[in-house]
């Protein structure tokens, strides 16, 4: 990578970790200061961006496209939320230790698969480890039957609406449709303030930065080539004496696992989680992201993590109605005249004006030049979302 | 032709008594095959003769229904999955120019080195040695693309693709390689060249070789093993096979149109 590139990045960095938070803590008053809600908001797009530089590793790199990502951001979330309604504790309406949906529905003992969630610690570990046991084992039986393509991609839109549907039901005792909110602290600090809201930013943008660092720590490795070559022609890889399947499973656990921790960190900041988080339609929000971002870069889902959600953002304040077209309407201009989209079609330029980059562009896994025959091959085993 | 079904001594590839069955269509029918090390062997045959489901079973991409498949000494390869048969030594390069078009030449035989332990973690922390760089840049030339390993790999030409995925097969340092139609769509200048490129790396390895292009065959002017309805018909030199009566019948049976295939 150029050393250009690199101090972008740190300086990107920088600016995302801290000095944003720094002129958020300016006075009020004072024109550079950026508000707590714009803190807060940029807060919750960072927590977004973790989980698109998963679903960039899996679907980007290895061509793997999951349509259920929610469904670990769910998990990640509902851990973390799960810790947040037991801190509540008396504070809550009923003034009853239960959380209130809990007295609603006439629940007399914490379920035993709450009680763990006191414990700060345990809950820490559960935000990472449930996700990535669910990934494992659902990877597993996946990969290993060698369920490729579409197949994979319709099941995991399957689990998606599955665990919607679960998450929905008042008999699991995670708050139904309502799902989870009404958190006063987190940790003992009081939501309610704009220090804790500042940490949580930072703790947010930090992490972030130590994903990007794995995941370009991986996709750099010789494992990074296995799982691009998996997505060229997995058939070679397998009789080049590596398993497919075991580099799938990892990756998607990883994957999970970030998803994960970008959940844990979303509800502490937006305050709620519902199953309407989780389900199909943000599933498919998520890969919207990565695919106007870029797939295969790592700035790619990055970036579009944070464009597409300021921008809904931004529309949704004045147009409301609006919204849904846009969003629509980017998802099919970036498939039939950006595949690379944002990032991708950059680097594209930047290779074209100076050739001496192209190199920096390779790298990342993405055709550095115009569709070859290659591509054509590519096309069989990926499975891209546009009808054929 | 002196061909025994009893285990011969010092064979890289031993089947006995396999048989392959696709819903009751028998691709192998009790084939008994064997090859020795450093041996270059040409398997030809009609379609359907189960040229490739040869070739499947061996690399793993096929269980047989009966039969056994010993792999040098003692190693018994039926149950094995693909990519450990491919870590045991042998190498599968299949008929369509299988590569890693987003990767650069010299990735793609990187990333098929031998290596003692092809796992996640192993693999995450792999580096290359000296030795290894070396025996990648070794490889460029041998298989005539020296100098081009930067290059992405699906811009090569098809002949080029496929001499890339011949190089793969080389660095895996398998003692058996299995190729499947190398030749096919190939200019007569690229056919000549693979054939020396075979020829070339059959010195220090078994190789197994399957082919419809009589002439091509000629050049490699070595063993040749006729398949046929899944078991073998007989076995010889280029010309011995050209002359067997069975052969002829086999093939010209069928259509009349292999008569130029064989006599070509």
């Amino acid at each position: 990578m150029p050393s250009l590139e690199r101090w972008g990045l740190v300086a990107g960095a920088i600016a995302v970790v801290v000095v944003l938070p720094a002129l958020n803590a300016l006075p009020p008053g004072s024109s550079l200061r950026v508000s707590d809600f714009t803190l807060n908001l940029f807060g919750k797009f960072l927590a977004y961006a973790i989980l698109a530089l998963g679903i960039d590793l899996i679907w980007g790199y290895t061509g793997v496209l999951s349509l259920g990502h929610g469904v670990f951001f769910g998990l990640g979330a509902y851990a973390m939320g799960m810790h947040l309604m037991l801190e509540i504790g008396t504070q809550s309406v009923y003034g009853n230790v239960l959380p209130d949906f809990m007295v609603w529905n006439q629940v007399k003992d914490l379920p035993l698969f709450w009680q763990p969630f006191y414990s700060v610690p345990f809950t820490l570990v559960a935000v990472l480890v449930v996700p990535a046991l669910f990934a494992y084992v659902f990877g597993f039986l996946t990969f290993r039957s060698r369920i490729r393509g579409v197949y994979f991609s319709i099941i995991t839109q399957a689990l998606a609406l599955s665990t919607w549907l679960l998450f929905n039901r008042n008999a699991m005792n995670l708050g139904g449709t309502n799902g989870l909110s009404g958190f006063k602290s987190v940790f003992g600090f009081t939501l309610n303030s704009a220090t804790t809201q500042r940490g949580l930013y930072v703790s947010t943008a930090i992490c972030l930065c130590g994903a990007f660092l794995l995941c370009r720590w991986i996709t750099r490795s010789p494992a990074g080539r296995v799982l691009i070559a998996i997505r060229d022609s997995e058939n070679r890889v397998l009789f080049s004496g590596y398993s497919p399947a075991a580099f799938k499973v990892f990756v998607f656990v990883v994957s999970a696992v970030l998803a994960g921790l970008a959940g844990a960190l979303y509800v502490p900041q937006v305050g709620i989680i519902t199953p309407a988080k989780i389900g199909v339609l943000p599933s498919i929000e998520m890969i919207i992201w990565v695919a106007v971002g870029g797939r295969g870069t790592l700035l790619g889902p990055v970036v579009g993590a944070l464009g597409v959600n300021w921008l809904q953002s931004l529309l949704t304040t004045h147009y409301p109605d609006l919204w849904l077209l846009v969003l629509g309407g980017l998802f099919v201009a970036v498939v039939l005249f950006f595949p690379d989209g944002v990032v991708g079609t950059a680097q594209k330029l930047i290779a074209r004006i100076r050739p001496g980059a192209g190199a920096g562009v390779r790298q990342n896994g993405r055709p550095g030049e115009g569709h070859r025959p290659g591509e054509a091959e590519r096309q069989t085993e990926v499975p891209h979302i546009q009808a054929r | 032709m002196a061909f025994t079904a009893a285990a011969p001594e010092g064979s890289i590839i031993y089947l006995e008594n396999v048989t392959v069955d696709f819903d009751g269509f028998k691709a192998l029918h009790d084939l008994n095959f064997f090859m020795d090390y450093h041996e270059l062997r040409v398997v030809i045959g009609p379609n359907g003769a189960g040229k490739t489901t040869l070739l499947d079973v061996v690399s793993g991409k096929v269980q047989p229904a009966a039969g056994r498949v010993i792999f040098g000494k003692h190693t018994e390869l039926v149950g094995l999955p693909e990519n450990e048969i491919a870590s045991l030594g042998i190498g599968r390069k299949f008929q369509t120019p299988s590569i890693f078009a987003n990767l650069s030449v010299r990735e793609n035989l990187e990333l098929s080195l031998a290596r003692p332990s092809k796992g996640v973690l192993a693999t995450l922390r792999a580096r290359l040695d000296a030795a290894q760089r070396a025996r990648v840049e070794e490889t460029l030339e041998t298989i005539g693309l020296g100098g081009r390993g930067a290059e992405r790999a699906g811009g090569l030409s098809h002949g080029e693709k496929q001499w890339l995925e011949i190089g793969m097969v080389i660095v895996q340092q398998a003692e058996l390689l299995l190729v499947d139609e190398p030749v096919a769509g190939m200019t007569d200048e690229e056919t000549t060249r693979t054939a020396e490129l075979l020829l070339s790396i059959a010195r220090d390895r078994a190789v197994l070789v399957i082919e419809h292009d009589m002439e091509f065959v000629r050049s490699l002017a070595r063993r040749v093993t006729v398949l046929h309805e899944g078991s073998v018909l007989c076995e010889g030199s280029v010309d011995q096979v050209q002359q067997d009566e069975r052969v002829r019948e086999v093939y010209l049976g069928r259509s009349g149109s292999r008569k130029q295939a064989i006599h070509a």
